[in-house]
Formats: C-alpha cells, structure tokens, sequence
C-alpha cells in the first residue's frame, strides 16, 4: 500500500516536471511569415524579424527597431545582443534572420550558409562604424602623438614610464611627467580589443608577437575593467593609465592620442573612420554585393582612421518567401540609410557610412530575393 | 467529526503528495543542472590543447583560476569570520536589547543590496581609495611574497575583491551565528556565571562550544556564496595571470572568468567556460561535504542533544 502511494505519487511527480521541462523548450522563434507586402520595395512592410548578435551594437539597434518600427505599423525587430559568435550560428541554423556581428563571416561559415540562404550564401553589411580612441590621464597633457610600435611597447610593457625616449622622440615640445604608465585593456571578450589588437598585430608586427582576438593576450600584465565604462571609469581614476575604447565613450579629462598614419598624426573621427572602411579590401570569394571589408591597418592615406571598429549585419541573399524578404530589405534599407545612421550616431556616436558604402550596401540589399 | 476526519485525512494526502514532489523536483533539477554541465563540458575536456584558451590545454587553462577562486575566498573569510562572531557576539551577549535589535537590523540590511552594487562600490570607490595603501604594502613590507611590488595603480587588485567579498559574507555570517548563539540553554550561561566566571569566560566556555557546529556551517555558506559570487568580483578585480602578490593586478575567478567570457564566446570557447561552471560546481559541493562532515563530527560537542 505504502508502496503503491509512494510509486503514485512520484510518477505525478515526474509528469509535472516533465510538463516544465517541455514548456522550457518550446520554442518561440518568431518568424516574419505575416501578410506579404508588395513585390516592389513597398513602403509599409508588416511582420517580425529576429536577430541575434553582437552586444556592441546593442544602443544602436534600440535606436533602428523604434526607427524602423515606428516608420511600419505592424513591423517589429527583435534583436537579442548574445554575442557576435551566438549570432553568426544562429543565421547559419536558421534561427535567425539576421545576425549582428563584429566580425564577417569566416570562409568555412561562409560555405555552410549556403545550406540556409542558397546558393549565394550569406551576405555581409557594414553598417555601424566606430572609430577606436586611445585615451590616456595626464594631467597637464591633453595632446599626444604615438605610432603604432610605441603603442604597442606600452601595452606590453616594455615602455612604463611617460617620459621614455621613444614616447620623447614622437612628442617634442610636450613635457611628459616620469610618471608610470598603467596600461587599461578590456576584461571581457570585445569587439574593440579585436580591432585593437589587429591593429598592432599588422601596424607593429615585430613589437606584437601575439595573434588578434577579442581576449587580450593572457601572457600579458596590466590593469583591466569589464565593458568600455569600466575601462574608461578606471582610467578616469588613475593618473597615468591609458586606454582604448570606442571613441564616443572618452570625454572629460582623459586626453586622446592621435595615431601616426604614413608620415602623419590622426584623431579618431567619424569620418576618418567611415574613409577607413570604405577603402578596406574586399575579401574576395564571397557572394555578389557582399560588403566584408578588411580594414587596412598599415595604410598611409591621413584621411583614414585605420583603428576603427567595423561590426555588420550579416543577412541571407536568399529567403524562403516573399515576407521575409520584403521585411529584411526594408530593415536593411533603413539601417543603412541616412536616417538609420543618423538614429545610430545619436543613440550610439558611432560614425555614419559614408556616401559610397551606403550606395553599394543599397545595391546589396536590393540583391536580395526569394529562393528557387 | 468523520467529516472532518475524513477531510484531514484528504488535506494530509495532498500536503505530503506535494511536499513530496517540491522534493523530488528539487532533485531533477540538480540533476538536471549536473547533467547539462557535463554534457556541455564534455568537448572541452576532449579537445585539443590548443584549441583551448591560453593553448595548452583545459587544465592549464583552469588551474590559475581555481587557485585564484580560493585564494579570494580564503581572504574573505580570514577577514570576515572574526568580526561577524564578534558582531553575532556583542549583538547575542553584550549590547543593551534595543541597539541589538536595532543593529541586527541593519546587518540583514547588508545582506540584502545586491551584488552588482557592491561591485560598483568597489571598482569606483574602494579601488582608488586603497590603491595608495597597497604603495605603501609594497615599499615597506613587498619583501613579503603576498605584498610584492609594483603595486597595483588603480587599487583592483584581489585583495581588494577579498575585502568587497569579505563585507559581502558577513552579514550571512553574522546573522547566522547571532542566532546560534541566542539559543545557548540559559541554565548553562548561568551556571558558568554562577561558578564565578566572567562574561568572556562565560562565552568562552558555554556560549562558543555550543555554537560551534552552527559558526563552522555559517561560515561554510559565507563559503558558498564567496566563491560564486560573480558579479562583484568581474567588476573589482582586474585580472590576469596567477600571482602569489595580492596586491598586483592579476588572478581570476571561476565566476567572474565566465561572466565576462560568455556573451561572446563560440564554439569550444562556450564549453571551456561550462567546464569551468562544472569545476565551480564540484568545489562547492566539495565544500558543503566537508562541512556536513565537520558538523556531524562536533556534534557530541555542542550540547544541543
């Protein structure tokens, strides 16, 4: 008897979790496959998108999805910021429409995305842009000029005190203090120690042995914070640190380093940084219209910012019906128009596409049809 | 009275049906949890070594952090287990009944603000504020391993995640001993009193022997809770390689190594920080057996039965 109860009751038991545990994983992939709009790039799509990706592009994306909503009644984009990586597999399973990404496709998942998106594959969007600063604290220097080998001595510390030579030789007429330099990296995956440490990696290849990646080389000592807030409060708080970090996030009292390209010194500008991307090499192999760009860190050209972050939008050249593709075109359209970059740059500071890249992103997106 | 009898019986069906199932649950999730931890693990501790962060392999990835993960935990509770008995003490035994209410009060109130909070108050305030005293450890006593210099500049070394951890734990300590110590049989206290000892020796010899399984199970949650504690530490400490000085920047928790990894980690990286949740995982169970083990051990000691 007392068994029997026993067997009874745990047997419910087990049902109900059971029936939680497949709540749990019912899915809700939200899918666009509401009332098709016209063939033509009609004004008013209805629908909703899912993306996931990047976290960098997180304020901006808030930014687009009021945009693009309020613009289409019935539209809606949920974008969830789960990392570049989480987003690039997400669009090569399907589970996304779209992915935001710091980086673009890699070949391999450039191959595989045929499987989801056609024969054609995935397509790669730039569309937020970011000039990187190196902020420094000094307290009686706001103006610093710095190459690309020195820069990278600092972060390895193997020049750790401001008044060094080599720091000397690049700032005549400034008086450096003999203070010692604590170099701030990011303790976090990021985007931004990516583009950092790619630069040095090309721009200071004999200096920076270590490979590019978003984690900063573990081999290395120095100070770290969590997130670009965190790196640009502790070096707000400790004289003679310094930093990169998006640029939109420096202010204050921190002093911005200008970066020596061919023979001279840049800051970190919205337009600097769009000219870098834009005159970034293709990467070749990819699908007609793709955008990947590799920014050209050694270039000489003094009206580019080579220390510039890209992060895309990485869609399908090819979706299964008409909905989809009429809502990710008209999404792409705003995003890369004047008015989504402009949302952009007021809720992100980021750097507006220049004029060329926002005609061939527009020809890319218009590229974009229904399968078979 | 059958009517009511019947329905007793009914209520008493239903309350251990669910009481039973709360227990059973409880029981799947854990599993469920240990399952998911080791099956996510799994290609980690299969790949190959330079697939792995660091390129040398899952164990010398997450050595350096276990040892920093203890390390941070040790510090806070060398610093938090002595002024937390004192407290519970001076609370139980010596402070007049309306400050100790009072005062008991605002300990739980420690306990209650969030992590993420004292995570801040570390990094924008504590950090900076002790960044000079760590100067200080290190022209003066850095010939002492744990204080070797150069110090860190910005204050966010581990010690300093030590001592933000150490607030943290001490109020779950407090209170737990505090209540320990209130339940001290009266008859032993006054007959201590009675033979003639002082307040210290009444509380030396009646009031701790009888507390000590509590103070070693209080400490063990304080335990618990400092070396999972994630957020705090991700938002203090500045991290880094393994380093015997607690006042440079460097080391790493297994929590905080996780937190700030996981919302752009991919591919093998994602299950090399789940194997290090499993490692994290293992090591608190580690510590509530042996405390369990503790406790059971000292038990004829406490005179509770």
């Amino acid at each position: 008897m007392k068994a029997l109860r026993f067997g009874r009751h745990a047997a419910l038991a087990v049902v109900a979790a059971g029936a939680l545990a497949l709540t749990a994983c019912g899915s809700d992939n939200a899918t666009g496959t509401q009332n098709s709009a016209p063939a033509s790039s009609g004004p008013k799509v209805t629908g909703t998108l899912t993306g996931v990706g990047a976290t960098s592009q997180s304020a901006a994306m808030d930014a687009w999805k009021t945009g693009f909503s309020g613009a289409n009644q019935g539209a809606n984009v949920q974008y969830s910021p789960d990392g570049s990586g989480a987003g690039r597999k997400a669009l090569l399973d399907g589970s996304a429409q779209f992915a935001g990404s710091d980086a673009y496709l890699k070949d391999d998942e450039y191959a595989s995305s045929k499987a989801k998106c056609g024969p054609d594959g995935a397509i790669n969007i730039p569309v937020y842009i970011s000039p990187i600063a190196v902020a420094f604290n000094l307290p009686d220097v706001k103006e610093l000029k710095l190459d690309a080998d020195t820069l990278a001595k600092i972060f390895r510390g193997q020049i750790t005190t401001w008044n060094d030579p080599a720091i000397a030789a690049l700032n005549s007429g400034v008086t450096l203090p003999s203070l010692k330099i604590t170099p701030v990296h990011r303790s976090d995956d990021s985007g931004t120690t990516t583009n950092f440490t790619q630069y040095l990696s090309a721009a200071a290849s004999t200096v920076w042995t270590d490979k590019a990646g978003g984690l900063w080389p573990s081999s290395l000592k120095g100070e770290n914070a969590k997130g670009t807030s965190g790196v640009v409060k502790t070096v707000t708080d400790t004289p003679g640190a310094i930093v990169y970090a998006d640029d939109s996030a420096v202010s204050g009292k921190l002093g911005v380093a200008s970066i020596k390209v061919g023979d001279t010194f840049v800051k970190p500008t919205a337009d600097g940084a769009a000219k870098a991307v834009e005159s970034g090499k293709a990467v070749a192999g990819r699908a007609q219209g793709d955008l990947s760009m590799t920014i050209d860190r050694k270039s000489t050209d003094a009206t580019a910012y080579p220390l510039t972050l890209a992060s895309y939008h990485i869609v399908c050249s090819t979706y299964k019906d008409q909905a989809t593709v009429d809502l990710v075109k008209a999404f792409e359209n705003y995003v890369v128009s004047d008015a989504g970059q402009q949302a952009a740059s007021d809720a992100a500071k980021s750097a507006p596409l220049s004029k060329a890249l926002q005609t061939k992103a527009q020809a890319a997106i218009a590229g974009i049809k229904v399968q078979g | 009275m059958t009517g009511s009898s019947a329905s007793g019986r009914a209520g008493d069906k239903v309350f251990s049906g669910t009481a039973m199932g709360a227990g059973i649950l409880i029981l799947l999730v854990l599993f469920g949890v240990a399952a998911f931890l080791v099956v996510q693990a799994f290609p980690a501790l299969v790949a190959k070594p330079a697939d792995i962060q660091g390129g040398a392999g899952f164990w010398a990835y997450i050595a350096p952090i276990v040892i920093g993960t203890l390390i941070a935990a040790a510090i806070a509770l060398v610093i938090a287990t002595p002024v937390a008995i004192g407290v519970a003490l001076f609370i139980s035994h010596y402070a007049p009944r309306r400050l100790a209410s009072g005062l008991g009060y605002v300990i739980d109130l420690l306990a209650a603000i969030p992590s993420v909070v004292y995570g801040a108050w570390g990094a924008a305030f504590l950090a900076p504020a002790i960044a000079p005293g760590y100067a200080w450890l290190a022209a003066n006593l850095g010939w002492i391993p744990i204080f070797a210099g150069p110090a860190s500049a910005t204050g966010k070394a581990i010690l300093t995640a030590a001592i933000v951890l150490a607030v943290m734990i001490l109020p779950i300590i407090t209170s737990l001993s505090r209540e320990i110590f209130l339940q001290t049989p009266k008859l032993h206290e006054e007959a201590a009193l009675a033979l003639g000892a002082t307040r210290w020796e009444m509380v030396r010899m009646a009031v701790l022997p009888f507390g000590r399984p509590g103070i070693i199970s209080a400490v063990m949650l304080g335990l618990g809770r400092a070396l999972g504690e994630t957020m705090a530490v991700a938002l203090v400490l500045s991290s880094g390689a393994l380093t015997a000085s607690l006042i440079q920047s460097g080391n790493q928790t297994i929590a905080a190594e996780i937190a700030l990894n996981f919302p752009e980690a991919s591919g093998v990286q994602v299950n090399t920080l789940i194997a290090a949740g499993l490692v994290l995982f293992v090591i608190t169970l580690a510590v509530n057996m042996v405390a369990r083990w503790i406790i059971t051990k000292h038990k004829e000691f406490s005179g509770a039965n």
